[in-house]
């Protein structure tokens, strides 16, 4: 009995293999992919070039600060506020690698956390003693205050100039600066000197590892830095009503639109590997799932990236002027970017087959 | 045929054999209780959550909070009781209860496993576990040596029901023609040690997985139920579930199944094992050695337990066959799914975004899963349409205690099942909030694209 039963398997074992070939839909049959290849490419050509692009900026935006802080002109502020929106385009590159020192230290957090929090900013002003790395000033910091610093505390141009003979502000304004500069070298050192090594070397599939986590930061990035944050929240599709001061850089009021369109192409150019500086294509998910025999969905949600960017690029520059003028253009947007949700954190999800971070329990 | 039957029931086993399920039984589930605190699973899976997803007809049942410790402190007392075989039918019954409870209290943690644990620890309430080797019969200073072969049959019967249908549930057309899941589960463990590189990322052998697995959970009881197979079939149980913890996370329960199979193997060895037990690890063993009363006599049964045994088998063979009057793929659907045995049978993933609209003005928005569902709640709740539905009702009273008018609660979902391509998984223009829980079929799930041959 129990030898025809082996027997019996071993002849549809046989049938099995050589009838599947065709139909493996998705789910290839071999993972010997280098994954190290994804990490050295991600850190080398996209991450570091990005980082140390963004650091550039930074210094750029800290001299063209202190000229204004000694002279506070409107030649000045102009100038301010180009290498301020120069430093903000590339931060849409290094906003979703929170790992690393970056995770560590809450970079983003303290980069990016918008909107901004007025009260907190003119207490801080005010009392002129502050902790900027404390949480609670996260909404305090960074890009948007900045972008609040140089739009946002007066009526126009000549009002603000008047509030910058109050050396308060010129201090705030030169503290919050400074204090990106030095967070952003931080992160970039810790990169150069000790984590890339750390990280290309971590590939295993486990909840902590590099490539893991990769996986997760940038699932994360893509639904709420990008697709909610910066298009969902504003546009009213978490509330009620639509939240027009919502948007990034509200108070600059026309770069919202660049900025979403500089953060799609990050995550686009990460997804398919290519690099930051140039048009060199590497190991990335994109050839992962193409190892996987899934071309079919690297192809889908490329695709769908471009839909998105259709999308967007209907939109006004200012999505604040856009969400009152028609939201629906906003929501359709969003709907746009949802696609890839699905596409990336379902389905691609489901080909790597990666241990997510978050989970911690038996299975059966 | 009554006749046989009378004559079954009147067989004699030796009592030893349900006394070492006995004490396995209750150090595994100690074990298990303390393994489950220690990792802090009791704060993330209990007491964090602000909402927990009930089985149907179990929504009375609550969770405690902080008191939740209270309730596995219970729980693994109770079963370290059990092991001993103290105040055993008190404890037994307390075990059952508590551990029942812990498991109603939210579904997303639902594992067969922990099923398993619940019924059998609800059959060990009717056996005279305690009549051999316990300090219940040190205290009564009296030992049955015999017990109704039934007694053993169950525990058996019920191991074999576990397998078999596991089995049985493997026979389908993505299991055995697909190798799927393990296609996709195998070749993630590239970083075990020399297989992770070679044999998990093999073709061949996912399915020679897929069909070894299934040709051992079918024949597996039978194996150990023959005298002559019996041996290898032990080594089999061993390797199987030693090599499918090193796979999967499966936590306790590969343990439980080869402790659990010890019970297959004959009296003489189960008594070598207690004596060895009483020789070594037995502080009351000059109190044992007074239990002078060893009697020859089988211990008599009630009618009661019988009957109750009979009806749990009975409940136990028909339960998982349900699924066959849903109309639509069960592993799609999922009705009928739970408490039959389909054990690591699918790697199935979704999304579900709900949409929360205000019926008379047409406004609307979106809901932030995480702010109200832990990530291992989201991820359960994304695929599985009870889940989806009871959230949407949990939504729908929230915003309108909020003070949001004509509540409506939509949901735009994609599931992705064993490696296909994700697909719309409910109809995204059904009010789920009109939509009443029940063992009726829900209309509102999406058909399946695919077809899955098999059981």
């Amino acid at each position: 009995m129990i030898k025809k039963l082996f027997l019996l398997a071993i002849v549809f074992l046989v049938y099995a293999c050589s009838s599947s070939t065709d139909d493996s839909s998705g789910g290839g049959d071999n993972d010997n992919f280098d994954r190290e290849a994804v990490l050295i490419n991600v850190a080398d050509n996209i991450v570091i070039p990005a980082l140390e692009d963004l650091s550039q900026k930074l210094v750029t935006l800290k001299a063209d600060k202190d000229a204004f802080v000694a002279t506070p002109d409107q030649t000045n502020l102009d100038a301010l506020r180009s290498s301020w929106l120069s430093a903000y385009e590339v931060w849409q590159y290094v906003e979703m690698f929170n790992i690393g020192k970056a995770e560590e230290i809450l970079y983003s957090f303290q980069m990016n956390i918008y909107p901004v929090s007025v009260a907190d900013v003119e207490d801080n002003i005010n009392s002129g003693s502050y902790d900027l790395t404390h949480v609670n000033n996260n909404d305090a910091v960074g890009f948007p205050t900045v972008d609040y610093l140089l739009y946002g505390i007066a009526a126009d141009d000549d009002a603000i100039l008047v509030k910058y003979e109050d050396v308060k502000y010129l201090n705030y304004l030169s503290d919050v600066i400074n204090q990106m500069d030095t967070l952003t070298d931080e992160v970039l050192n810790d990169w150069t000197t000790s984590y890339r090594a750390t990280f290309i070397a971590s590939t295993s599939n486990t909840a902590s590892s590099a490539y893991n986590k990769l996986v997760n930061d940038f699932i994360f990035y893509y639904e709420k830095g990008l697709r909610a944050n910066k298009i969902g929240t504003p546009a009213g599709n978490f509330s009620t009503d639509p939240l027009p001061d919502r948007v990034e850089a509200f108070y600059n009021n026309e770069i919202s639109k660049t900025l979403a369109l500089e953060a799609l192409t990050a995550v686009e150019d990460f997804f398919n590997g290519k690099a930051y500086n140039g048009t060199a294509i590497g190991e990335s998910y994109a050839t992962h799932l193409e190892s996987l025999d899934n071309s079919a969905l690297q192809a889908l949600i490329n695709t769908q990236f471009n839909g998105a960017r259709e999308k967007i690029n209907e939109l006004d520059n200012s999505f604040s002027n856009q969400i009152s003028v028609d939201n629906t253009k906003m929501t359709e947007a969003y709907d746009a970017l949802q696609l890839n949700v699905v596409a990336i954190k379902v389905d691609m999800l489901q080909a790597f087959n990666v241990s997510v971070d978050y989970v911690d329990a038996d299975g059966d | 045929m009554k006749k046989q039957i009378t004559k079954y029931l009147d067989k004699k086993a030796s009592s030893a054999s349900l006394a070492i399920f006995r004490i396995g039984f209750g150090l595994m589930m100690c074990f298990s209780i303390i393994r489950f605190w220690s990792k802090g699973w009791i704060e993330t899976l209990y007491i964090t959550p602000t909402f927990h997803f009930k089985y149907f007809g179990f929504e009375w049942v609550k969770d405690l909070g902080e008191y939740t410790y209270m309730l596995f402190l219970i729980c693994g007392v109770s079963a370290f009781l059990i092991a001993l075989g103290y105040v055993y039918r008190a404890a037994i019954v307390v075990f059952f209860l508590s551990f029942t409870y812990i498991e109603l209290i939210d579904k997303t943690t639902y594992l067969n496993h922990y099923y398993f644990v619940s019924i059998a620890s609800f059959l060990l309430i009717f056996l005279p576990a305690n009549t051999y080797f316990s300090l219940d019969a040190v205290k009564r200073k009296k030992e049955y040596l015999y017990i109704p072969k039934w007694n053993i049959d169950a525990i058996k019967l019920l191991l074999g029901i576990v397998y078999f249908y596991a089995g049985l549930a493997k026979l389908n057309s993505d299991w055995l023609f697909k190798a799927m899941p393990l296609k996709i589960w195998l070749p993630s463990k590239y970083d075990i040690p020399i297989l992770g590189t070679t044999l998990m990322q093999e073709n061949w052998f996912h399915y020679v997985m897929s069909w070894s697995g299934m040709l051992y959970d079918l024949c597996i009881p039978f194996l150990l139920l023959y005298k002559k197979t019996r041996n290898v079939a032990f080594i089999l149980v061993v390797i199987f579930h030693l090599f499918t913890r090193l796979l999967f996370p499966i936590g306790m329960f590969p343990y439980i199944m080869i402790v659990g199979s010890i019970i297959f193997f004959d009296a003489s060895l189960h008594i070598k094992i207690l004596n060895y037990l009483s020789k070594t690890f037995n502080p009351f063993k000059q109190k044992w050695d007074l239990v002078t009363k060893k009697q020859t006599v089988v211990k008599p049964f009630k009618k009661s337990a019988l009957y109750m045994v009979v009806l749990f088998f009975v409940f136990q063979l028909v339960f998982p066959w349900r699924y066959l009057v849903y109309p639509g793929e069960l592993f799609w659907t999922e009705e009928g799914y739970r408490f039959s045995w389909r054990v690591m049978l699918m790697e199935k993933m979704g999304v579900a975004n709900f949409k929360i609209v205000d019926a008379k003005t047409k406004k609307f928005f979106y809901v932030d899963n995480s702010d109200f569902l832990t990530p291992l709640q989201e991820k359960q709740m994304a695929f599985q349409p009870d889940f989806i539905l009871e959230y949407a009702h949990f939504l729908g009273n929230h915003f309108t205690k909020q003070g949001h008018k004509n509540v409506q609660v939509f949901v735009d979902s994609y599931v992705a099942l064993n490696g296909r391509l994700s697909q719309p998984f409910i109809d995204k223009t059904v009010d789920l909030y009109q939509e009443k829980e029940s063992f009726k079929h829900k209309k509102w799930i999406l058909s399946f694209n695919h077809e899955i041959k098999g059981l």
